[in-house]
């Protein structure tokens, strides 16, 4: 089981390689893939570098490309392909048809992987990538219970690749459109969700109001944690009650179930998180290594080590993490 | 380049019912449809398998009413698909013999793809001219347009448009905004989706979110999340041309007749736009919307000083 980490920086891509990762994932420093957030990502010469220290360390290097070009820019996403391609990565992950379509076409060698975005829950959809342009794995939405990703492993063509650690889209990846919505930018089109321009923190009777975009997104006493205005992390009122409607500021952690996707046959856990700091990799990666690692030796007995749990939830949004839709409870 | 087409081409279509009506009640609600100006129907539930009042059997059977009422049918497929037993389904739409089927997810696509004619729904994400030519490869024959997506955008696209490629959009109703595993009703209930007892029957046109400044922000609707704002591109249907082919009027539990009548007044010409959208306005609750067809907020109400 691979354990695939972000890195928004070439010293996250070191602390990621460093502290056990077999695979780290990164993306170019433009809209091009899902983490377009001002001072992050990698252009030439930082690719360059990681590239090579990532070789040095056997750990491989991925490439997400991995939002939807429109008819006036898809040029920049074939140049990304390009790149990505000449600068011969270890795979790319995408999520567009056209972008798959091209890099299929004129790339035939370079290993693609299917990216969440993609939105594909079912052996079918993944069998649609796979047929069509070699797609060899695909990462999958966090919206199946752990029996539903049994089954679709078991009926995959290709391996399966999840999230075990990190923030938490609470919709299925590639279809949310909430940001856009409030703001005009979202995940698919611009690569950002709630972008930090559309935010405005004020005080108003005692209180710390967040918005994004004007809109009200939560309110909090003073010496309570305003957290970002994640839309799907708010606090609304629904049916007279005042509460978090969609889900609580938290992190997804897939510890507990580690043995569970061991056993079931899931072929790389994948840590969510390209826009966090360098130490927040290294530590959570650090954490991950050793969990799989002891997973891998001892499955049967395997429990997660109380201390590894206390610093992944310190790490956590809220300080508090959920098993997220692998629980079928949650849902 | 591809020639838009004409007004008079326009055609109206209604789109699947997002809710959980009782029986009884979608029975009503389609055949009132049979007589109104929409040319093509989708019929299906696109939401929650779980909703079980109306099973394939029934699907067909309105479908075969509104054929004879001339309308052309369009079976929809389920957007968000999880276990087996949804694939079968699923399967079980995409081999009919008699209707179309419009795919909203590439479950379906990866069962209709090379083996018949389909459509293409507003969530299977096509964003660009190369998506399009490689699904129109495929059988794809109609698109319907993310509804994040512009007026402009479409415009880029016709350039590359496929020859004889038919081009929807949604152009009336609540944006459909996200889907999740996880279902809002029943949490508003307190319960697990496992255990919801069907809670979101009770709720005809989805359950309001509002900010704790009481601003009507969000529909919840079981899994998925849609704008409480109405989406109107009835202004669209006045031009001389436009690069739509087909307009989507969303189901709502009231007045759906009635908008489907001012926007074919508005198509034939004997209503202004203005006017209609005043008409219109007061069938909703919280107003309308139509700023991802001008490139803005999605929630954004664009008039005069709007992006084209």
């Amino acid at each position: 089981m691979e354990l695939v980490c972000p890195a928004g920086n070439l010293p996250s891509l070191k602390a990621a390689v460093d502290n056990g990762a077999d695979a780290v994932y990164i993306g170019f420093r433009n809209e091009t893939n899902a983490r377009h957030f001002a001072g992050l990502n990698f252009d030439s010469k930082q690719i360059e570098r990681g590239l090579a220290y990532a070789r040095r360390h056997g750990t491989k290097i991925y490439v997400a490309i991995n939002t939807y070009p429109q008819p006036d820019n898809f040029a920049k996403w074939e140049s990304a392909v390009d790149q990505a391609a000449e600068y011969g990565v270890d795979a790319l992950i995408l999520a567009d048809i056209g972008v798959m379509d091209y890099a299929a076409g004129k790339w035939p060698e370079l290993r693609l992987h299917l990216s969440v975005q993609a939105s594909a829950t079912t052996h079918e959809a993944i069998r649609f990538y796979a047929e069509q342009f070699g797609v060899r794995r695909a990462v999958i939405p966090r919206v199946l219970s752990v029996k539903q990703v049994e089954a679709l492993v078991d009926n995959s063509p290709i391996p399966i690749e999840v999230f075990g650690f990190g923030s938490l889209c609470v919709m299925v990846e590639g279809r949310c459109y909430l940001s856009s919505y409030v703001t005009g930018q979202g995940p698919n089109t611009f690569g950002a969700c709630s972008p930090a321009s559309f935010v405005r923190w004020s005080e108003a009777d005692s209180k710390l109001e967040t918005r994004l975009n004007g809109v009200l997104i939560d309110r909090v006493n003073k010496d309570e944690n305003a957290g970002y205005p994640t839309i799907c992390k708010g606090r609304f009122r629904v049916n007279g009650k005042t509460g978090y409607a969609i889900e609580e500021p938290t992190s997804l952690n897939t510890l507990p179930i580690l043995p569970d996707l061991l056993r079931i046959g899931v072929a790389a856990i994948k840590i969510e998180g390209r826009q966090r700091s360098p130490a927040y990799v290294a530590k959570v990666t650090k954490v991950l290594r050793a969990a799989i690692d002891s997973c891998i030796r001892d499955p049967d007995h395997f429990k997660p080590d109380q201390a590894w749990l206390s610093q992944l939830t310190f790490l956590s949004e809220g300080v508090q993490t959920t098993l997220g839709a692998y629980q079928r409870e949650w849902q | 380049m591809a020639v838009s087409a004409a007004s008079k081409c326009m055609r109206l279509s209604l789109g699947p019912i997002q809710y959980y009506w009782p029986r009884e009640k979608v029975l009503d609600f389609y055949r009132s449809i049979e007589s109104t100006a929409v040319d093509i129907v989708y019929l299906g539930e696109t939401v929650c398998s779980k909703r079980r009042l109306f099973r394939l059997r029934d699907w067909l059977e309105v479908a075969e009413r509104l054929q004879s009422a001339g309308k052309e049918v369009v079976l929809s497929t389920l957007a968000l698909l999880e276990a087996n037993s949804e694939l079968g389904h699923v399967r079980k739409l995409c081999t009919n013999e008699n209707f179309t089927i419009e795919a909203n997810d590439m479950s379906a696509v990866q069962m209709l793809a090379g083996k018949t004619k389909f459509i293409g729904g507003a969530s299977l994400n096509i964003y660009n001219p190369g998506t399009l030519k490689k699904l129109v490869g495929m059988g794809l024959t109609r698109w319907v347009m993310p509804v994040e997506l512009s007026k402009s955008v479409l415009a880029d696209f016709q350039e590359k448009m496929p020859a004889g490629l038919e081009s929807e959009v949604f152009a009336w109703g609540r944006l459909p905004i996200a889907y999740s595993a996880r279902c809002y009703t029943a949490r508003a209930h307190n319960v697990p989706k496992d255990a919801c007892e069907y809670c979101c029957i009770d709720y005809p046109d989805g359950l309001m979110l509002s900010t704790r400044d009481d601003e009507d922000f969000l529909i919840i609707n079981g899994i998925q999340t849609q704008s409480a704002r109405v989406h109107n591109l009835v202004h669209e249907l006045s031009g001389p041309v436009s690069d739509v082919d087909i307009f989507r009027i969303s189901p709502q539990s009231e007045h759906t007749e009635q908008v489907i009548s001012l926007f074919d007044k508005v198509r034939s010409g004997a209503l202004d736009a203005k006017e209609a959208s005043d008409e219109l306005e007061p069938l909703t609750s919280v107003g309308l919307c139509n700023g991802y067809w001008h490139q803005e907020a999605g929630m954004a109400s664009c008039n005069a000083g709007c992006n084209p």
